[in-house]
């Protein structure tokens, strides 16, 4: 092993691997400004979850709004598909590196769900909140004009359990944990609250073009 | 701001062949600093011309192996790292990783009470270090691992699984799926609720489950696990999709 090919590259900080090309998406595909750094396309739906899938019978599900609003809003499954839906056409990062694009979901825009209820100008940070038990923290800005919704179909069918359904958050523009599964609701707080991933070692904020994966990035 | 887990450079020490897919790569780290069980690494790879790939590898060494790491991969096909760390690393080479990461599926020796551990195929890998961790320091309590494996060929660490199951209250448990050896006793279907049932048996129901592998395996072992009546809140899971590690 006379030549060890290791050397710093013409990247500063960039240690360069000794025999990697890797397998980078082509140039004509027009993907490369989309990744954002460290993450890899995959063409399947990989799931993550950290229990087991909760099965909630559509007849028992609600969803909530509560925290720092004048009247806590509450729906039933049929009173939720009442409410105007979008289609949503998103690029989506999970922290584990794989990133999924132009994945096409249904849902009510949290913008919409904001309309039923008067929030209280405190409010700044939400918790979503899921069967399970599990939660995640986004800062009210980032829930609102059009960043994020509640999905309840994909790829225009319903939104399968391992994937989230009956109906799931989505905030395209962070790490995938942030969309949380099987939600029931979000709460409106004055000051911002760690969620499960948050509280872990998963960074509190999450966004994939600064590679805020974990705690400290 | 400075990363709080920064990367660094790992110099592979050793390689060992475990299975036809499967390497263990030991790595020496600079600024090792003891995992939890259960806990991975991520890996960079870099290109000459700045073009990096990520990925996470769980950990299989036990944290009282100090200084190294052990990195278990299984070679994805059409993977981009894998194969690299597979078939082209050497020892010697060095690579940048930054960890350990993960505070949910972990396991240590003073959580205590019984263990159940179900694994599909390279899914075994985080629930080794919990093993190899449990065997160091001691502990007496049960602990029983599930292991689903398409053949007796494919299965990791079989030769220190089964010194393992002579000592300390653990058994091992083995489901081929695709074909079993000429005499084979053990199972030989996709772990269903009796197989969970049996195994799980001895543990009683409080017991607490990791389970880890491909997303079909572990949505039919979680949710069997619950209907078997461990509560939900003691099943952790973790998943290795077919765009994973």
């Amino acid at each position: 092993m006379g030549w060890l090919g290791l050397r710093f590259g013409s990247l500063a900080d960039r240690f360069v691997t000794r025999g990697f090309v890797g397998r980078r998406e082509p140039a004509a595909s027009g993907q490369a400004g989309r990744i954002p750094p460290g993450q890899h396309v995959v063409r399947d739906f990989p799931v993550l979850s950290a229990g087991p899938t909760p099965r909630t019978p559509l007849t028992s599900w609600s969803f909530r709004i509560e925290g720092l609003v004048k009247e806590p809003a509450s729906w039933g499954w049929a009173d939720f598909l009442k409410l105007p839906a979008q289609d949503f056409v998103k690029d989506i990062s999970c922290v584990t590196k794989w990133t999924k694009l132009d994945t096409r979901w249904r849902g009510v825009s949290v913008d919409i769900l904001l309309e039923q209820v008067e929030l209280d100008r405190r409010a700044g940070f939400v918790t979503a909140f899921s069967d399970g038990g599990y939660t995640t923290n986004v800062p009210l800005p980032e829930l609102i004009n059009g960043q994020a919704f509640v999905a309840y179909e994909y790829d225009g069918k319903p939104l399968a359990p391992e994937h989230g359904g009956p109906a799931r958050l989505v905030v395209p523009h962070l790490y995938f944990w942030k969309s949380a599964k099987w939600i029931r609701g979000l709460r409106f707080m004055e000051r911002d609250e760690p969620g499960f991933w948050e509280s872990l070692g998963y960074n509190n904020h999450g966004d994939p073009w600064k590679e805020e994966r974990y705690t400290g990035d | 701001m400075k990363r709080l887990l920064e990367w660094q450079i790992a110099t592979v020490t050793s390689i060992k062949v475990e299975t036809s897919e499967v390497k263990t790569l030991t790595l020496a780290l600079p600024k090792w600093m003891p995992h939890r069980p259960g806990q991975h690494y991520d890996v960079r790879l870099t290109a000459e011309d700045g073009y990096s790939a990520q990925r996470s590898y769980s950990v299989a060494s036990e944290p009282e192996r100090t200084g190294e790491i052990d990195l278990t991969v299984e070679r994805i096909g059409d993977g981009e790292v894998s194969p690299y760390l597979d078939d082209t690393v050497v020892v010697g080479d060095r690579f940048e990783v930054r960890g350990p990461i993960g505070g949910y599926f972990v396991w240590d020796s003073s959580v205590g009470g019984s263990l159940l551990l179900v694994a599909g195929g390279s899914g075994v890998v985080p629930l080794m270090a919990m093993l190899r961790h449990r065997a160091a320091t001691g502990v007496k309590d049960p602990a029983h691992l599930l292991y689903s494996a398409r053949t007796y060929d494919q299965v990791i660490y079989r030769q220190e699984l089964e010194m393992l199951a002579r000592k300390n209250g653990f058994a091992v448990s083995y489901t081929l799926t695709r074909s079993q050896p000429a005499g084979w006793t053990g199972y030989a279907r996709r772990i269903d609720d009796a197989m969970l049932s049996e195994v799980s048996a001895p543990l009683g129901r409080t017991a607490l489950a990791y389970v880890c592998g491909p997303t079909a395996l572990v949505e039919v072992a979680a949710d069997g696990l619950e209907r078997i009546g461990l509560s939900a809140d003691r099943i952790r899971t973790e998943r290795f999709g077919p765009s994973g590690p």
